[in-house]
């Protein structure tokens, strides 16, 4: 299901128990990272299936004169197989830290690399570029500024052919873009938005997951509301961006996952939400949903909620613009099968991802709120007992819940005209206050009077309320 | 959390919304009584609401979560050669020949054989270097073109344009794919001096030319400056700023037929070409 080309560096004798401290430690380290708002990650494209591993993958670290020698053997070399031997040792010496410090701190060696990167000779010149990727995958930021020599020519071959090395360039520009702002503020007047915005139109959809990478990376920093955006929203990429999204056949899961993120980060910046608005985003966003729903029913639903989760946010945020209520469209905004989704979704989560269950709340409320129409769905589809099941999950859930969706729904129930249906919401309600009496109610309720339109009774409302009282009192 | 079977059938369904509620709101039932008002709710870049997904999201990108799909082989095919005239290269996988005609052949031009990655810059070679046409024009208005995607403006010689790419775009004076083409005599760059210990070869380490080279000669303390030492990044911005473009020719430079050169070529790297 997802193509990608990414080598696993996982060190020889690394056991189940192992891997899962490490991953415990990067996620602790990487929630530390976020709140002070230094949120980095790097993606590193490593092919070690196709070479011979000689020492089980562990990279030697090189001196200068070593570095010395390969470089002037790769520049020099008589034999063309002898300079690419040079050039993929070195590259090899390069995974090591030591050995990027050792070789930034060599005067004219980025000179010699770039050099090599504009070489005639293909091999070469695609050694040279993974040696540049190793680099700009360093966490040093003195590394990876001592790329920046090399940008230009990165961008000049986004607009060549061979998709290898197109993907490579791109990954490597990401990894750079997310360093330091020093690198951004390079990258944007030496073009980096129109060169994406020509390369966008590549038919690899390898090319495009890279591209989507870097641009995810673009639009994250810090500056972006101010800087990129406006850039990015000028340029003919949001409409590409939407493009790829659409459901169907030819839509990559690794492409998606990318631009989704990118619309997420442009969307939450609240720059112009209009604009996308009207490109149509919110019914590129909707049919995604409904994808991702018919996904997990056909269970072919691994890594689902990497798209799930900006999906679910650019809807939210989305929703909260005045321009989302004129929409009208061919997909008319009130689709029962939004919540029918949703709700799909939200099981899902429940039993995969429970961190995404907020997030799926989020969009409920959002779509519940002063939306008679979706309130109305979520009765005729029988959908109220699901959400008082989810209403002790935790803490966090029951809060999204209660008020929100839940009492926009239940309001909606009181408009009835069939009193024993407003009899058992009432008595719901009334418990629901008792659970969290910080919800401000005033008890007495004049009782609508009005004619039975003969419409099929709620059979959720009169579900044993009993087992709520249960599960609330438990509390 | 038990779903109703019914939602299965409704997701496959055709589009549509709910019915309306048919109710009339009694006139004598008045404002409702909740103080409770439903609202949309927003959440901004930083939000810590977006905590987890960030994490997952970053997680992924750190290659922590696991990769469904593997990477297909590169399958290996017999040995064969080149077609274009003259080439002899051989390849034993479909994607190293075509990641080498790529390169080398596609956008070659017909006239000096030099190879560029794009088609746009193939076309703005071929019309500066070999249209008489363009010369002329160019006497008379604007020709040259900013080669940075997405910028439209013209200058009226190749030197302008330069200034205008590392002044604006910031690109390197000693950009590959923008060597002006000098009409007079042939210019061979000196070893700037012992700042860089791998020679200027360096830079004609990548194209390999044929006759009628002209090598642009920059500012040699453009070619100096030790990218490798490590800096603060204001102080590399700063310098990006400060750095000058100037056409000084290094002393050991000569003009002319006869006079000593400074530094000779002679090996062609590439006999193949």
């Amino acid at each position: 299901m997802w193509n990608r080309r990414q080598g696993r560096l996982r060190p020889a004798g690394c056991g189940v128990e192992e891997l899962r401290r490490r991953r415990r430690e990067r996620e602790a380290a990487l929630r530390k990272a976020r709140r002070e708002q230094q949120l980095v990650s790097k993606r590193l494209l490593r092919e070690d299936a196709l070479e011979e591993t000689g020492g089980g993958g562990v990279a030697t670290i090189l001196g200068e004169a070593e570095i010395q020698q390969f470089l002037q053997l790769a520049q020099r070399g008589t034999e063309e197989k002898e300079r690419e031997k040079a050039l993929v040792s070195l590259r090899r010496g390069l995974q090591h830290p030591e050995t990027q410090q050792t070789f930034i701190r060599l005067e004219g060696s980025m000179r010699t690399l770039v050099g090599l990167l504009t070489s005639n000779q293909a091999l070469l010149q695609l050694e040279a570029a993974r040696c540049l990727h190793e680099l700009s995958h360093s966490e040093q930021p003195a590394v990876a500024e001592a790329c920046l020599p090399a940008t230009s020519y990165l961008l000049t071959y986004l607009s060549g052919h061979s998709s290898d090395f197109i993907e490579l360039c791109l990954y490597t520009l990401g990894n750079l873009i997310v360093e330091s702002e020093a690198v951004r503020r390079q990258l944007l007047p030496q073009g980096i938005i129109p060169a994406l915005a020509a390369c966008i139109q590549s038919p690899h959809m390898a090319v495009l997951e890279a591209l989507g990478y870097a641009l995810s990376q673009l639009l994250q920093a810090r500056e972006a509301p101010e800087k990129i955006i406006p850039s990015v929203l000028g340029s003919t990429l949001p409409q590409h961006m939407l493009q790829l999204l659409q459901p169907g056949p030819k839509l990559s899961p690794g492409v998606a996952v990318e631009f989704a993120w990118c619309l997420h980060y442009i969307i939450c910046s609240q720059v112009n939400n209009v604009l996308l608005i009207t490109h149509g985003a919110l019914s590129t966003l909707e049919l995604l949903l409904l994808d991702l729903a018919g996904a997990v029913q056909r269970t072919e639903d691994a890594g689902l909620e990497l798209l799930a989760c900006p999906v679910l946010r650019g809807l939210s945020n989305l929703l909260t613009e005045a321009a989302a209520e004129d929409v009208g469209g061919q997909m008319q905004f009130g689709d029962e099968r939004v919540v029918a989704a949703l709700f799909i979704l939200l099981q899902f989560f429940l039993r995969k991802q429970s961190s995404l269950l907020p997030e799926g709340l989020w969009l409920l409320n959002n779509l519940t709120a002063n939306s008679p129409s979706f309130c109305t769905s979520l009765l005729s589809l029988d959908l109220i007992e699901p959400l008082l099941q989810l209403l002790p999950v935790s803490n966090v859930v029951g809060v999204l819940l209660w008020p929100g969706p839940l009492l926009h729904s239940l309001l909606d129930i009181l408009a009835f005209s069939d009193i024993e249906v407003v009899d058992q919401s009432l008595e719901l309600l009334q418990l629901l206050f008792l659970y969290r009496p910080e919800v401000c109610f005033l008890p007495r309720l004049p009782r609508p009077s009005c004619s039975n339109q003969g419409y099929r009774p709620w059979r959720s409302v009169r579900q044993p309320s009993s087992r709520i009282v249960c599960v609330l009192s438990r509390r | 959390m038990q779903l109703p079977p019914a939602l299965r059938a409704r997701l496959v369904g055709g589009p549509g919304a709910a019915e309306p509620l048919p109710v009339v709101r009694d006139p004598a039932a008045g404002r409702a009584p909740f103080r409770f008002v439903a609202r949309k709710v927003r959440f901004p870049r930083e939000h810590e609401f977006f905590e987890d997904g960030d994490v997952q999201r970053h997680l992924y990108l750190q290659d922590v979560l696991t990769q469904v799909a593997e990477e297909p082989q590169r399958s290996r095919v017999p040995e064969f050669t080149c077609q274009v005239a003259g080439c002899c290269q051989v390849f034993d996988t479909l994607e190293g020949y075509e990641h080498h005609y790529h390169t080398r052949h596609r956008h070659a031009c017909s006239f000096c054989k030099r190879a560029f990655p794009s088609a746009h810059l193939l076309d703005t070679h071929i019309l500066e270097w070999h249209d008489a046409l363009f010369q002329i024009l160019s006497e008379r208005q604007d020709m040259y073109q900013c080669l940075v995607e997405g910028c439209t403006e013209k200058f009226k010689t190749s030197s302008a344009r330069k200034d205008h790419m590392v002044r604006l775009h910031l690109y390197p004076a000693d950009f590959w794919f923008d060597k002006p083409r000098k009409s007079r005599g042939c210019v061979r760059l000196a070893t700037p001096g012992p700042c860089v210990p791998l020679s200027a070869e360096a830079l004609g380490g990548g194209g390999e030319q044929s006759e009628g080279d002209a090598m642009e000669v920059c500012a040699a303390e453009d070619v100096a400056i030790p990218w490798g030492a490590p800096s603060e990044s204001r102080a590399v911005a700063a310098r990006m700023e400060k750095r000058t473009y100037s056409r000084r020719i290094p002393s050991t430079i000569c003009f002319g037929q006869g006079a000593a050169r400074g530094f000779k070529s002679t090996k062609k790297r590439d006999q193949r070409l």
